[in-house]
């Protein structure tokens, strides 16, 4: 598959950023250096170009019908300009990816929606949209925008005043999980007071061939990919494909510790398997970790009982540049989910002490 | 970008430096390395009295997003670790030719030194 590129590129490349291969996507994964960037997110503003997200757009009378029955949160609750997150699964409720919804305006008197698949998956997204509509006969119109928008985040305790200060109107009214169309030198953008690093900030949906423009509105510190795992390692965000996987990981959203996702009440793709499972006890769930010894925990790395018996893995891990302390996600069995837990991590088959911890590592919004 | 490649050291294709300096050999990881692993904040070395062949592994650099191995340039015994690094793993980063050293190796092979690539060849390979 040919990688794809985003509309800044070239913009990225003469800044001095590194690039590196992302679902498919050929996107900067540091500017200057993740420490540098992280701090500035954490302590004042950063901007993430993340055009590799998917878009897709669903209108049409059984729109509300289709997006209900495929997400697992309660689609029906969004008002418009809402923004919801949910995860879709499959028939065995085992999640197949994670978004979040956004009601848009009604464009002909239908609900309208567009969601955030990740990176890569768009066109399987798409398709799966499509597939299913024909299989209910629902009368809904699904489009993939992904080529046709850039996707920033605006990301830190000064973005709302940044992002104010540039906006048409307000946008610090709106509250987290809210969005609305603001205008950003004279470009109207879907702006949504969201983001993936646990701080304030917004995330903007931007005309593709107007990328550069709104890039450029914004002067605070460019960051790469590197900083949004270390952001959102601390924050206790997912990360598809490495803290869940269809194939190679497979999770229910109760394991993977998303379960407020699952609206029993609703009828979606996965929803009796998930019935089934919410009434039994969990046998594995995810977890925060802290290595005691020195040592980062890596992704795929053993988590062991005290006495050496294998009992997980490490599903990502870094070292927090905030804490200053190797921190990681991994599952284990519930028996040593309880915060407090001493387990140990086989770092390159060395056995390191580390602590089951409460997630998330740091406050968020 | 350009790097700093001094020519008064040998290099490794693995980004590994040695520098000859009286009758021990000093080992540390070239700037193209230390700029490409990014915030380097874990460094695991071997212990003093150790013995390398040319090519083991003898320790590990790890940065915020990734970790890489260290390769014996040349075969000998450690006669000196820089402990610094283990509180200030930074200063590979900072002083990668300098300050941010690893180790240093008495050598059984002065041949294996002259075998390294030169500072030409290694700018060559990263260029």
């Amino acid at each position: 598959m040919p990688i794809q590129t985003p509309p800044l590129r070239a913009v990225h490349d003469e800044r001095g950023a590194k690039f590196t291969a992302f679902g498919g996507w050929d996107m900067p994964v540091e500017f200057d250096s993740i420490r540098t960037e992280h701090a500035a997110v954490r302590e004042n503003a950063g901007r993430f170009d993340v055009s590799h997200m998917g878009q897709i757009h669903v209108t049409g009378p059984d729109s509300t019908t289709l997006m209900q029955r495929l997400t697992t949160n309660d689609v029906a609750r969004l008002e418009v300009g809402d923004a919801q997150y949910a995860t879709i699964t499959d028939e065995d409720g085992i999640i197949v990816d994670d978004t979040v919804v956004y009601r848009l305006p009604d464009e002909t008197g239908d609900a309208t929606y567009l969601f955030v698949p990740n990176a890569g998956t768009d066109e399987a997204t798409h398709e799966r949209w499509l597939a299913y509509r024909n299989e209910w006969d629902l009368e809904a119109t699904v489009d993939n925008c992904t080529d046709e928008y850039a996707m920033f985040a605006l990301q830190g305790p000064a973005t709302p005043d940044l992002v104010d200060e540039e906006t048409e109107g307000s946008v610090t009214e709106l509250a987290r999980f809210e969005a609305k169309y603001a205008e950003i030198d004279g470009i109207e953008c879907w702006t949504a007071r969201t983001g993936y690093t646990g701080e304030d900030g917004f995330e903007l949906f931007v005309p593709w061939n107007e990328a550069e423009r709104i890039w450029s509105a914004f002067d605070c510190q460019p960051c790469g990919l590197g900083a949004r795992n270390t952001l959102r390692i601390e924050a206790g965000f997912l990360l598809a494909g490495q803290d869940f996987d269809r194939e190679s990981n497979p999770r229910t959203p109760y394991e993977a510790g998303v379960g407020f996702t699952v609206a029993l009440e609703t009828e979606f793709v996965g929803r009796d398997a998930l019935a089934r499972i919410s009434e039994e006890d969990l046998d594995e769930r995810l977890v925060g970790l802290q290595l005691i010894d020195p040592g980062i925990p890596r992704h795929g790395y053993d988590i062991t009982s005290t006495e050496g018996r294998v009992v997980g893995t490490v599903t990502s891990g870094t070292m927090s540049p905030t804490l200053e302390r190797a921190i990681g996600l991994g599952y284990v069995p519930t028996a040593y989910a309880e915060p407090g837990t001493t387990v140990h991590v086989v770092v390159r088959g060395r056995s390191k002490k580390a602590r089951v911890e409460t997630m998330p590592f740091i406050d968020t919004v | 970008m350009s790097f700093d490649v001094p020519e008064d050291r040998r290099y490794l294709g693995s980004h590994e430096w040695a520098h000859e300096t009286g009758d021990v050999v000093r080992i540390g990881i070239t700037d193209f390395a230390q700029d490409e692993l990014g915030d380097v904040v874990f460094v695991e070395l071997p212990d003093d009295g150790d013995a390398l062949t040319q090519g083991d592994e003898f320790g590990i650099v790890e940065s915020i997003k990734a970790v890489s191995d260290l390769y014996a340039p040349i075969s000998g015994d450690v006669v000196a670790v820089n402990d610094a690094l283990f509180d200030t793993p930074e200063l590979v980063n900072e002083d990668p030719l300098g300050d941010g050293w690893m180790i240093e190796i008495e050598p059984n092979d002065d041949a294996e030194l002259e075998g390294l690539l030169s500072a030409e060849e290694y700018d060559d390979q990263i260029a």
